[in-house]
């Protein structure tokens, strides 16, 4: 599906350049604001239903009984935007965050993202593509109330002033609540005034998560918490070669399964319907299957490394092309010729994929936690041939996302759909972990072939990137943001707009092909180019006997945010001064998303066994709303770094997966957690993301310091398997 | 026809005795506090109480916890006031919240049986709760932090 056909929803919005999960997009938003009064642009019936009291747009109410509510245009998956949305809304409404109710939003043109025709949430863009509409919506809302208490009391509105959900004049206060009413029938102003930052409570300072209690009680609500009335549990087989199909099932043992409702063949596979999860899975298990294999079934890792080896001895579409950098290379200076490697990622969400689906005659209503509620339910209408309005999508809390929970293709929701309206009563299907490890969309394997040259300074001159890997767009909502004969700009992310002054870069991509499905896996083509540059960085260093850090600071002249990032993070890890015995550093930059993230990893090799010690992580993300939930991101996205630096691989043998559970695809556990110390580096850059960015520097930064620790460079992930 | 004590109350459960208490407590009970990551105690996510001790709900056949006190992430107290309950949103632990019903419960048996618990100890009893949002370091200072506020005359 184009981005083209993702625009029935809301064809109004901005056609700009974006990538969801990537750096590509810039953030500083244009926001299409548009009220939505009665008569307003909001679809029909989303204001209506909201009830009494003051609704001026799609995002705030203000009820009679003094409640504030947020509807939040994006999904909380762990990265806090449940709390950082808030306190946008409240800073501007002159509401304490802490008291604002929350919900999740239903699908609707007016929460779109503003630089898409569609509801995600992904490119580490929730919080500033709300931070304006968001702000406009609370300062709406809060003129709206000044007005009606300006005119009871018969004074001018500018007379009166907002503190913590009360208007307040010289003698007299009035709470939101009583105004509410009377606000609500108020024609919304055209235009607001925003706050001046300089007088913001609650923007810009750190607030605890607002999501805590729900979730150390229990009561939070994850898709797979979804209970309905009359509602049949669901477990898969699924074929173990990527693109199967079923020729023939026996499911007579399944039947005899006390709690199996029934078996039903759909495009997924065989499903086992059952009261409990349990008896689903054991009929599922039962199931005597003849799987019809794929072509190209016999696929292995092997093969794919093979035909990508091939790949970089040829020419690719270009991605990048400063100056001359082969012509540079053939004239005879000090250089490298080197390969880096990446292996297939699964997202491994702790909440195992899930979804509640419920058809009726002419209608779908969907429970699940996803990242593209636009996309999933538009394929559900088209697989039920109704219209998109008839397809309800309820968002629940999400146990991680990371990207796997916007498919493409809407996978996980479509067999629910497609099963519920086979039973004809709600159904809820749950992956298995094995389901979810083997079940593909993984972030796609590549490989790297740099040839690089350094002048007798020991700088380098020419850098020829050769980049072989399958794109994540191709074939996604987003497929339309590809330029005409131009590469999937998220494949050399990182690399064609690097920040390293290099006069010579040529970077070119070969859109590999493989029968195993990709997407986006948080912070992208980032989480490749991030090591492959750093990892090259380092040996040109090492060729021309230069240190590593100092390197970098010589190709960041000119560019002060930058540098600062990068001295923050060598600063405070001690870089150049002796260390513990045994620990040596290595350190990264890479910018992605719109923030800049240096580390320095601190490690220790025994007994060829990698211990991270330290990680230092300095950020310039521009303004933080929440700079706690920054924070928090960081230590976050240093954890997940680490999973993939040194366990994580997706292995592909006779066309399936091979890792199945953690057992054999481990993350890091809380014995292995390195000391994570963050620095916030205050700029006045324009807003940048959090979730993403604090990925790609980990595996280089480690892998720096496993060179420094022994001398043996590390060009392939995950550093276990590195020979 | 199984018989249990679950967060204090009896439960009679129509199910096969095989059946895993996780499955039992999240279908049957409607107790979805309690999560299921992995299914082969690998993950930690169904962790529970039996008798006070923990144990993967996932791998724990009904038949193994009838007769004994269960006690879910629902058993602690609803408003957050019990001691790791309130160091875990002091820090601001938890991220996409999932994996945080198990963190707790092997929190609260941990510190039920060592009041003073060294990093070894932490990560001897915390290690087989993964958590793919990387709250480990919070998770270490809530543990410290709750021990205090245990400590603390009340
Ligand atoms: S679900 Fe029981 S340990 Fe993972
Ligand atoms: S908070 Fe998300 S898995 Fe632990």
């Amino acid at each position: 599906m184009s981005a083209r056909s993702a625009g029935r929803d809301g064809a109004h919005t901005s056609r700009r350049m974006f990538i969801a999960g990537s750096g590509v997009v810039a953030t500083g938003l244009l926001v299409p604001w548009y009220f939505a009064g009665r008569g307003g642009r909001v679809a029909g019936g989303l204001l209506a239903d909201r009830g009494p009291g003051l609704s001026p747009n799609a995002f705030v109410r203000v009820a009679p009984d003094d409640s504030v509510t947020v509807w939040l245009a994006n999904s909380e998956m762990g990265q806090g935007i449940f709390t950082s949305l808030t306190q946008i809304l409240g800073e501007e409404l002159d509401v304490d965050p802490r008291r604002i109710r929350v919900e999740f939003a239903p699908v609707d043109a007016a929460f779109n993202h503003p630089a898409m025709p569609m509801q995600f949430t992904g490119g580490s863009t929730s919080t500033s593509s709300g931070y304006e509409r968001l702000r406009k919506a609370g300062a709406t809302a809060r003129a709206m109330l000044l007005a009606v208490a300006a005119r009871r009391w018969g004074v001018a509105a500018d007379s009166l002033e907002t503190a913590d959900g009360q208007v307040m004049g010289a003698r007299r206060r009035a709470k939101y609540g009583e105004l509410a009413q009377e606000a609500g029938a108020l024609a919304p102003p055209s235009e607001v005034r925003l706050k001046d930052p300089a007088d913001f409570r609650y923007i810009g300072r750190p607030l605890r998560r607002l999501d805590s209690l729900p979730k150390v009680t229990g009561r939070a609500q994850f898709g797979i918490d979804v209970i309905r009335a009359d509602m049949a549990h669901a477990a898969i087989a699924r074929a173990p070669t990527f693109g199967g199909g079923v020729r023939a099932v026996d499911d007579r043992a399944t039947r005899a399964i006390p709690g199996v409702l029934g078996v039903q063949r759909i495009a997924a596979g065989v499903a086992v319907l059952a009261t409990n999860t349990w008896a689903a899975q054991r009929g599922r298990d039962a199931l005597v299957i003849d799987w019809a294999p794929a072509s190209g079934s016999d696929l292995s890792s092997n093969d794919l490394r093979e035909r990508y080896q091939a790949l970089l001895r040829e020419p690719g579409a270009i991605a990048k092309s400063a100056g001359d950098a082969p012509a540079v290379l053939a004239g005879g200076m000090r250089a490298i010729d080197v390969e880096y490697e990446l292996p297939y990622l699964a997202h491994a969400c702790m909440e195992p994929l899930n979804c509640v689906a419920h058809v009726t005659g002419d209608a779908c209503e969907i429970w699940t936690g996803t990242q593209m509620q636009t996309t999933d339910r538009a394929a559900a209408a088209r697989l039920l041939g109704m219209a998109p309005e008839k397809v309800q999508v309820h968002t629940t809390f999400l146990g991680g996302g990371f990207g796997r929970r916007g498919n493409p293709r809407a996978d996980f929701v479509l067999e629910a759909v497609e099963l519920s309206k086979a039973a004809g009563r709600p159904v809820k299907v749950t992956w298995s972990r094995e389901d979810d490890m083997r079940g593909g969309w993984y972030r796609p394997c590549g490989l790297s072939r740099v040839r690089a040259a350094i002048d007798s300074d020991g700088l380098p001159v020419a850098w020829h990137h050769v980049i072989a890997s399958q794109s994540v767009l191709r074939g996604s909502p987003f497929e339309g943001l590809i330029g005409d004969g131009k590469p999937d700009p998220t494949v050399a992310e990182g690399a064609a707009d690097m920040p390293w002054a290099i006069p010579n870069l040529r970077v070119e991509v070969h859109e590999a092909s493989s029968p195993v499905p990709v997407q986006w896996w948080r912070s992208v083509g980032h989480s490749h180019t991030g090591f492959v540059v750093n990892g090259v960085l380092d040996e040109l260093a090492q060729l021309g006997g230069r240190d590593p850090l100092q390197l970098r600071q010589a190709l960041l002249a000119g560019k002060p945010r930058h540098l600062a990032v990068l001295n923050a993070a060598a600063r405070r890890a001690h870089w150049g001064q002796p260390q513990a015995p045994g620990h040596h550093l290595g350190i990264a930059l890479q910018e992605s998303f719109g923030s800049i993230v240096a580390q320095v990893a601190e490690v220790s090799v025994e007994g060829g066994a990698v211990r991270v010690h330290r990680m230092t992580c300095a950020i310039d993300c521009g303004f933080a709303v929440n700079p706690a939930g920054v924070i928090a991101q960081m230590e976050s996205a240093v954890v997940f770094g680490l999973s993939a630096a040194l366990h994580g691989e997706i292995g592909i043998e006779r066309g399936g997966a091979v890792q199945s559970n953690f057992d054999d695809y481990p993350l890091l556990r809380i014995d292995e957690m390195p000391f994570v110390d963050t620095i916030l580096v205050a700029s006045d850059g324009p807003m940048g993301g959090a979730g993403e960015p604090g990925v790609p520097p980990v595996a280089p930064a480690v892998a720096s310091a496993v060179f420094a620790a022994t001398g043996r460079r590390i060009r392939r992930l995950p550093i276990s398997s590195a020979p | 026809m199984p018989s249990l004590e679950i967060n204090g109350a009896r439960h009679e459960l129509d199910a096969d005795p095989q059946m895993p208490l996780l499955w039992a407590l999240r279908d049957l009970a409607g107790l979805t506090g309690t999560k299921y990551g992995c299914g082969k105690a690998l993950c930690g996510a169904c962790t529970v109480h039996l008798d006070g001790s923990p144990v993967r709900a996932c791998v724990t056949p009904l038949a193994a916890a009838a007769g004994r006190r269960v006690t879910t992430i629902e058993g602690l107290p609803a408003d957050g006031s019990h001691p790791v309950q309130r160091a875990w949103v002091e820090l601001d632990v938890v991220q996409c919240g999932y994996c945080q019903s198990g963190q707790v419960m092997s929190a609260v048996a941990l510190l039920a049986s060592i009041p003073a618990p060294t990093d070894a100890d932490i990560d001897a009893a915390m290690r087989g709760n993964l958590c793919r949002c990387g709250t480990y370091q919070r998770i270490r200072a809530a543990i410290k932090r709750a021990a205090e506020l245990l400590e603390a005359p009340r």
